[in-house]
C-alpha cells in the first residue's frame, strides 16, 4: 500500500468517533435502501403472482383483437391438439407448465328471484385447479368437475340468492347464432376478494360449454402459467413459434392483460425512487458535513504537504481518497446487514397488524417476502456510492483554497 | 560562487482589510550554496515572508526571485512544488510532521512524491534518521515523541533527499535549550558535512550565534548583514 493509501486509512480514524458515527450513517442508510427496494421487489412480485395466479395467467394466447372486443366469433380452433403442442414443447423451459384452455361468453343468469348478465367461463377444471388460485377460494359447496354444474362469485350468487346444491338458468347465444338456454346447478361459491370478479363471474366445465355454444375443440384463450416469472420473455417467444400460421394467434403477457398492475407497480416503483432519493440526500449531507469538517480542521496539515512539495490535485485526490474509503466502508457493511435482512425475511416473512384477515380474503399467504435480487443488492448502495463520492467533490475542492504561505504563517 | 538565491528589490505587502501592510519593502539578498544563513529581527520583521517567498509558497508583490537558477515569477504553482520538492526542505516550527505518520514513514514521504522505490526509500529514511539521533524510533508515531525529536525528524525530512536549500522558520522556538542546541549542532554537521545550505529565521541569540553569516531584518528591510568566521 502506498504512503498515501496509508495517509488517507489512517486520516479516517484521527476522530473514530465522527467517522464511526458517518459510517454507521451510510451502513444504516444503505441497509434500508437494500432492505426497502428488496421489500418492493418482492411485494411486486407477489402482486403479479397474485395477478397471474388469481385468473389472468403468465400469458395468454388468443386470436388479435379479441382482448378489446370479446366476439364469440374469434376463437381459437383445435383447441385439443394446440394445448397438446404448447405443452410439450414449453416442458423445457418451465417443467410444470400449466395450458389451460378457455372459452366465455356474456350470458343472462337466471333465479327464481332475479335475472343478472354475467361472464360464463368454460375451464377444465382440472388445469384450473393447478393454475388459478380461484378454486382455492371457493368458500361454500365445491369447485367444479365436469357435466352441468356451475360456481358462481360470492356477490353474484348472493344477488341471485343461490346457493350450493340450488339451480340456475343460462341464458344466451351459442357460436352458430342460436340460443342457449340451459340449467345447470350451482356447486360452489368462490369469493376471490376481486370485487368484480366476485359480482359477475361464473366458471363452469368447459366440455359442456363447448356442447352448449357449439363451439366444439374452440375456445377463445389457452392460458399459460406456472413457469418462472423470469422466464415470461423465452416462454412467449417459444409460444411464438409454436401458434400455427392460420388463424393468425397473439400471445398476450399479463401486462398486456391487466395493464392496471403494471401501471399501479410503475407510479408505486416511482414514489418509492423519491423517498429513496430523499434518504440518498440526507445521508449525503451528514457525509459532506463530515467530510467539510475533516479538510478545514487539517487546513495548517495541508499547508505543510503543500510545502514539502504537494500539488493541490494531490491533495484533493487523498481527501477524495478518504471519502471513498468511508463510503466504500459504510457501503459494503450496510449491503451485508441489508442483504442479512433480506434473506431473513425471504424465508421468514414480514407480517402485517391485519394482514392476515386481508391476506385470506385474497387467499393470499399471510406475509409479505422481500427478494434478494442483483438489482436490490447493487442499485442503492451503487446510488449512494455515486452521490456521496460526487458530494466529495465539495470538501475536497476545498484544499485548492489553502495558501500554503498563509497556513505556515499562521503556524510561525 | 554562483548565488544559489537571488533576490532583487522583493517587496510584498499584505492586505489587511482597507490597510496595506508591507511586510517587506525593498530586499536585495544573495545567498551562495553552502551558507548557513541567520535571519533575525522583532517579529514582524518579515523574516517568515521572506522565507515563504524564497520556498515559492507565496508570490512577492514587487522584485525578482531566483533560486537554483529558476526565476520564480516564471513558474507556475505546480512547477513552484516540483521545485520544492526536488531543491528544497522545509522546518517549521511546529505542526511540522504528519500526525498519521511515523516518523520513518514522515521522512520516506518526500520521497515517494520524487518517485524513489520502496526499498532505497526505507533505507535512506532509516540512515538519515539514525544521522540525526532517532535510531530506534522509526516507528513512532509524532504524538509518541518529544517535540525535540520531532523536530528533528522535521530536519531528517527535509534533508533526506539532499536538496541545494533547506528554509527553517524558527525552528527551536518551542525547545528547551538543550534540545534547541542539539538541533542546531545537527543542522551545523549536515551543512558542514553534506554542503546543504540553510537559512534560518529565528529570535534565539544561541541560533544566532550558530550562524556564519546573520541578517538582522527591521521593518520589512534588511539592517545588517554580518559574516562570520564560524560558530563558537
Amino acid at each position: 500500500m502506498s504512503l498515501l493509501a496509508r495517509m488517507a486509512w489512517r486520516n479516517l480514524w484521527r476522530n473514530p468517533q465522527r467517522s464511526l458515527l458517518s459510517l454507521a450513517a451510510i451502513a444504516f442508510g444503505v441497509t434500508l435502501l437494500v432492505f426497502s427496494v428488496g421489500l418492493q421487489i418482492g411485494g411486486y412480485e407477489q402482486m403479479i403472482g397474485n395477478t397471474v395466479r388469481l385468473l389472468t395467467g403468465l400469458a395468454q394466447v388468443q386470436r388479435p383483437g379479441y382482448l378489446d372486443a370479446p366476439r364469440l366469433r374469434l376463437d381459437i380452433p383445435a383447441a385439443r391438439d394446440l394445448r397438446a403442442r404448447l405443452e410439450a414443447g414449453l416442458r423445457e423451459l418451465a417443467p410444470g407448465v400449466v395450458v389451460a384452455p378457455r372459452a366465455q361468453s356474456f350470458v343472462l343468469l337466471s333465479s327464481e328471484r332475479r335475472s343478472l348478465g354475467a361472464l360464463l367461463v368454460g375451464v377444465d377444471p382440472r388445469a384450473e385447479a393447478r393454475l388459478s388460485s380461484l378454486p382455492g377460494t371457493v368458500h361454500r359447496g365445491r369447485y367444479l368437475r365436469t357435466g352441468e354444474e356451475v360456481v358462481l362469485g360470492a356477490a353474484l350468487a348472493r344477488n341471485l340468492g343461490l346457493a350450493p346444491g340450488d339451480e340456475v338458468t343460462v341464458l344466451g347465444s351459442a357460436r352458430d347464432g342460436s340460443v342457449v338456454a340451459t340449467v345447470l346447478t350451482v356447486v360452489g361459491v368462490f369469493e376471490s376478494g376481486a370485487r368484480e370478479l366476485d359480482r359477475s363471474l361464473a366458471q363452469m366445465p368447459l366440455a359442456t360449454f363447448q356442447d352448449l355454444f357449439a363451439m366444439p375443440d374452440r375456445v377463445h384463450a389457452l392460458v399459460l402459467g406456472e413457469a418462472p416469472l423470469d422466464a415470461l420473455p423465452e416462454l412467449v417467444r417459444r409460444t411464438r413459434a409454436l401458434l400455427p400460421p392460420d388463424p393468425p394467434l397473439a400471445v398476450l403477457t399479463w401486462e398486456h392483460i391487466e395493464p392496471g398492475v403494471k401501471q399501479a407497480i410503475e407510479m408505486d416503483f416511482a414514489s418509492g425512487w423519491l423517498m429513496y432519493l430523499i434518504l440518498v440526500l440526507v445521508i449525503t449531507f451528514s457525509i459532506l458535513n463530515t467530510f467539510l469538517m475533516a479538510v478545514l480542521e487539517r487546513r495548517r496539515e495541508f499547508g505543510v504537504l503543500l510545502a514539502l512539495g504537494f500539488r493541490h490535485g494531490r491533495l484533493l485526490r487523498l481527501v477524495l481518497w478518504e471519502a471513498a474509503l468511508l463510503t466504500a466502508l459504510g457501503v459494503l457493511l450496510g449491503m451485508a446487514l441489508g442483504a442479512a435482512l433480506v434473506a431473513y425475511f425471504a424465508v421468514h416473512g414480514i407480517t402485517f397488524e391485519g394482514m392476515e384477515v386481508y391476506a385470506e380474503q385474497f387467499n393470499l399467504p399471510p406475509y409479505l417476502t422481500p427478494k434478494l435480487t442483483p438489482f436490490v443488492l447493487f442499485s442503492g448502495p451503487a446510488v449512494v456510492l455515486a452521490v456521496t463520492l460526487l458530494a466529495a467533490l465539495y470538501p475536497a475542492s476545498r484544499v485548492r483554497a489553502v495558501d500554503p504561505a498563509e497556513t505556515t504563517r499562521e503556524v510561525g | 560562487m554562483d548565488a544559489l538565491v537571488t533576490l532583487r528589490a522583493v517587496t510584498k505587502t499584505y492586505r489587511q482589510g482597507e490597510v496595506d501592510v508591507p511586510a517587506l519593502r525593498g530586499v536585495d539578498l544573495d545567498i551562495a550554496a553552502g551558507e548557513f544563513v541567520c535571519l533575525s529581527g522583532p517579529s514582524g520583521s518579515g523574516k517568515t515572508t521572506l522565507l515563504n517567498l524564497i520556498g515559492g509558497l507565496d508570490t512577492p508583490s514587487g522584485g525578482h526571485i531566483q533560486v537554483a537558477g529558476r526565476d520564480l515569477a516564471r513558474l507556475s504553482p505546480g512547477e513552484r512544488a516540483e521545485l520544492r520538492l526536488r531543491h528544497i526542505g522545509f522546518v517549521f516550527q511546529a505542526y511540522n510532521l504528519i500526525p498519521v505518520l511515523s516518523a520513518q514513514e514522515n521522512v520516506e514521504l518526500v520521497m515517494e512524491l520524487q518517485g524513489v522505490g520502496a526499498a532505497e526509500r526505507h533505507a535512506r529514511a532509516r540512515a538519515i534518521l539514525a544521522e540525526v539521533g532517532l535510531a530506534g524510533l522509526e516507528g513512532r508515531r509524532p504524538a509518541a515523541l518529544s517535540g525535540g525529536q520531532q523536530q528533528r525528524v522535521a530536519v531528517a525530512r527535509a534533508i533526506v533527499s539532499a536538496p541545494d536549500l533547506v528554509l527553517a522558520d524558527e525552528p527551536t522556538a518551542n525547545l528547551d535549550s538543550e534540545n534547541g542546541r542539539r538541533l542546531l549542532e545537527i543542522m551545523r554537521r549536515l551543512n558542514g558535512e553534506r554542503g546543504v545550505t540553510f537559512v534560518i529565521s529565528t529570535h534565539d541569540p544561541e541560533v544566532m550565534a550558530f550562524a556564519r553569516r546573520l541578517i538582522r531584518l527591521h521593518d520589512g528591510r534588511i539592517q545588517a548583514d554580518e559574516r562570520r568566521d564560524g560558530p563558537p
